[in-house]
């Protein structure tokens, strides 16, 4: 009846293919192959080393916050907060170290302290009181976003801080996190190496430690990995945290490489983020989903965002282009989801 | 009426029990009375797990009232009742989740007080529930090691042992029968019944002395029951205290060595397998009078025709439970 030495007679059905196609990344990479050909077949901007570089750019900022988001949803939650949180930390470090002459990398800390604070609390609450995070961070979203232009008006009388650049240890700063690297003759953003450290680091976390296989438990079934002694709890508000630390990088990043910040930073971003990472294979339910595919969703928006503008289309563009493809994730990974769901009597 | 076909697939999956007692033949002494409520059998020292006279309350209703039942090494105690029977409750208080308001529980004959689920893992003693066993997104071996992951080297490096983790799965399934064909397989494209018996090996590889099933066989066909039945038989064999709960007589009656029948959370009566039939067990279970009564009711007014005869084979309106008679 059963067929115990060599391989298996019934492994025929699940080949290679259908193997490959329960890899959460794959809608991912095949997009993002996809554009990258159309746009590099119409224009020559896209694919010369300088265009490399200048999607790549916007793609790395983006692309940590998608992996960070993507470990959060997978762990089965959602974190509206993030974006207008890359603006908070930005803003206090550019408040401290301008205003209160704070060295540019204490005011960083005291802004990643901040960050910690407000991930450890969305999580908290969310582990807590049960509430859905959608609601919870969103409520965090628009107290952070009162803060930000409250704060900032209160201190300049304008919406945007400044002045960088004068800072103490700016230059070091700058250089550790937003200077560039030149590999032949063109320039990189160094963002693009954090972008990839933190997806190899994410990557790791996921599929290689006993963290990971938590996050993917508690999103899949928290009460089931409950039972088992999984401490879902403190899972959950550490992936909170995460993001939290992925949105001071971010808020860092860019603070240090336009040298001021603008009150609204980041808003509008969250949605951004959590596209990304849907069209990366992160399942909105929970429990599914990878990092590698985040950051290529990323590499995606990089790309069309450029793309767009090299080819000289108007740049309104954009925003179809990025329903189009949420849509087709989302169709994509609805069949996937069917498929590893399927339960056979 | 298909009488004949309708013995239950456990019976003749089963080789561990032989089944042999249709209703009516030879010794049923036990009746409705108490009975095997005497010493263990022989060979065993203190029960695994012993309840005396326990009792649960939760607010104004009283949900278990005076239980008295033995789990012991390499025997399978099986939980029979219906609906609202206070079966879940009696789990509960044996896998630790509830303590009981009156009367004793004991663990190795002495007296225990768990104030969790893990307390009660940390004593060999492991509930596999119907429902939350397994997460359907995650592989095999990411469930069978789910919380309780190996892992290697140290410090900031130390990892999850996947390689060892994906091996001893292979190991324990195998050695428990269980033909799983890939362990990198997402857990929900397994049947019912292959997921309950991971789940069972996961607790036996994980050094469960007291298994606790809770209805692991009502979602299931007939088939996929009696696989699950095996895998219980198997467990039994390695020494483990079985409590298999159920409201399937059928299922329960091949497989039990002891049956505790509830009913409106009292007990009517602990029974040795030698004690009582399968068919008492039925009648006992829905209440005999009950049941006849149902018979009359959905008998067809044929004259001259006994629709209580308790020979019919057609009359188990309980057995093979559907997906409607899941968990109280």
């Amino acid at each position: 009846m059963t067929v115990k030495a060599g391989t298996d007679e019934r492994l025929a059905s699940t080949g290679l293919a259908r193997r490959l196609l329960i890899r959460p990344e794959l809608g991912a990479v095949v997009g993002a192959i996809v554009v990258f050909v159309f746009f590099a077949s119409q224009s020559e901007t896209f694919r010369s080393a300088n265009g490399v570089a200048n999607w790549l750019d916007p793609a790395s900022t983006l692309g940590i916050m998608a992996v960070a988001i993507a470990l959060l949803m997978i762990g089965g939650e959602f974190d509206l907060s993030a974006g207008v949180l890359t603006g908070t930390t930005g803003l206090i470090t550019v408040i401290l170290s301008t205003r209160y002459g704070l060295p540019v990398w204490a005011a960083m800390l005291v802004a990643l302290v901040a960050a910690l604070l407000v991930g450890f609390l969305n999580g908290m609450i969310v582990v807590r009181t049960n509430l859905p995070s959608f609601i919870v961070t969103l409520g965090t979203f628009l107290m952070l976003q009162g803060i930000n232009l409250g704060v900032t008006k209160a201190l300049t009388g304008t919406v945007q801080v400044g002045g960088l650049r004068r800072a103490e240890g700016y230059e070091q700063a700058r250089a550790a996190l937003a200077g560039t690297f030149t590999i032949g003759e063109t320039d990189f953003r160094v963002a693009i190496l954090w972008w990839l450290g933190v997806t190899a680091l994410a990557t790791w976390v996921l599929m290689r430690t006993r963290a990971g296989n938590w996050i993917f438990a508690v999103g899949g079934d928290d009460r089931a990995a409950r039972a088992v002694g999984v401490p879902a709890e403190r899972t959950k508000i550490a992936l909170f945290m995460t993001t939290a630390t992925a949105a001071w990088l971010v808020g860092s990043i860019l603070a240090l490489r336009f040298t001021s910040v603008q009150a609204n930073a980041g808003l509008g971003q969250e949605f951004v983020y959590i596209i990304a990472a849907v069209i990366g294979g992160c399942l909105l339910t929970g429990g599914y989903g990878s990092a590698v595919g985040a950051a290529v969703g990323a590499l995606i928006f990089g790309m069309a965002d450029k793309g767009i503008v090299f080819l000289g289309w108007d740049a309104d563009w954009f925003k179809f282009f990025l329903g189009a493809m949420l849509l087709l994730a989302t169709l994509a990974n609805r069949l996937v989801r069917r498929y590893a769901e399927e339960v056979r009597h | 009426m298909t009488g004949t076909e309708k013995t239950p697939a456990a019976a003749e999956k089963t080789p561990a029990a032989a089944e042999k007692t249709p209703a009516g033949t030879g010794e049923t002494p036990a009746g409705k009375g108490k009975a095997f409520s005497g010493p263990g059998r022989p060979g065993s020292g203190a029960p695994l797990l012993e309840t005396r006279g326990c009792g649960k309350t939760f607010g104004g209703v009283i949900a278990l009232r005076d239980v008295s039942t033995r789990v012991d090494a390499g025997e399978v105690t099986c939980v029979l009742g219906d609906n609202g029977a206070g079966k879940s409750t009696l789990i509960k208080i044996l896998a630790g989740v509830h303590p009981p308001d009156s009367g004793e529980y004991l663990v190795d004959g002495a007296p225990a007080r768990f104030t969790s689920p893990r307390d009660a893992l940390d004593r060999g003693i492991a509930t596999v529930y119907q429902d939350l066993a397994m997460i359907p997104l995650m592989s095999v071996w990411r469930n069978f090691f789910l919380g309780s992951e190996p892992s290697r080297g140290r410090g900031p490096f130390r990892r999850f042992d996947v390689a060892r983790a994906k091996r001893t799965v292979r190991e324990e399934l195998r050695s428990m029968g269980i033909d799983i064909r890939d362990v990198d397989q997402p857990v929900g494209t397994l049947s019912g019944g292959e997921r309950q018996s991971v789940a069972i090996a996961r607790a036996v590889y994980f050094g469960a002395r007291v298994l606790i099933l809770d209805e692991p066989t009502s979602a299931l066909g007939v088939k996929q029951a009696g696989v699950v039945l095996r895998y219980i038989a198997q467990a039994r064999d390695r020494g483990l205290g079985v409590v298999f709960i159920t409201h399937n007589p059928h299922h329960a009656y091949p497989i039990g060595d002891r049956f505790l029948l509830l009913n409106r959370g009292t007990s009517m009566g602990e029974y040795g397998k030698a004690d009582v039939t399968r068919q008492e067990i039925v009648s006992l279970m829905a209440g005999g009078a009950e049941l006849e009564q149902l018979a009359h009711e959905l008998g067809r007014d044929e004259p001259g025709r006994d629709v209580t005869s308790r020979d019919e084979p057609g009359w188990d309106v309980t057995s093979q439970g559907g997906p409607g008679r899941a968990g109280t």
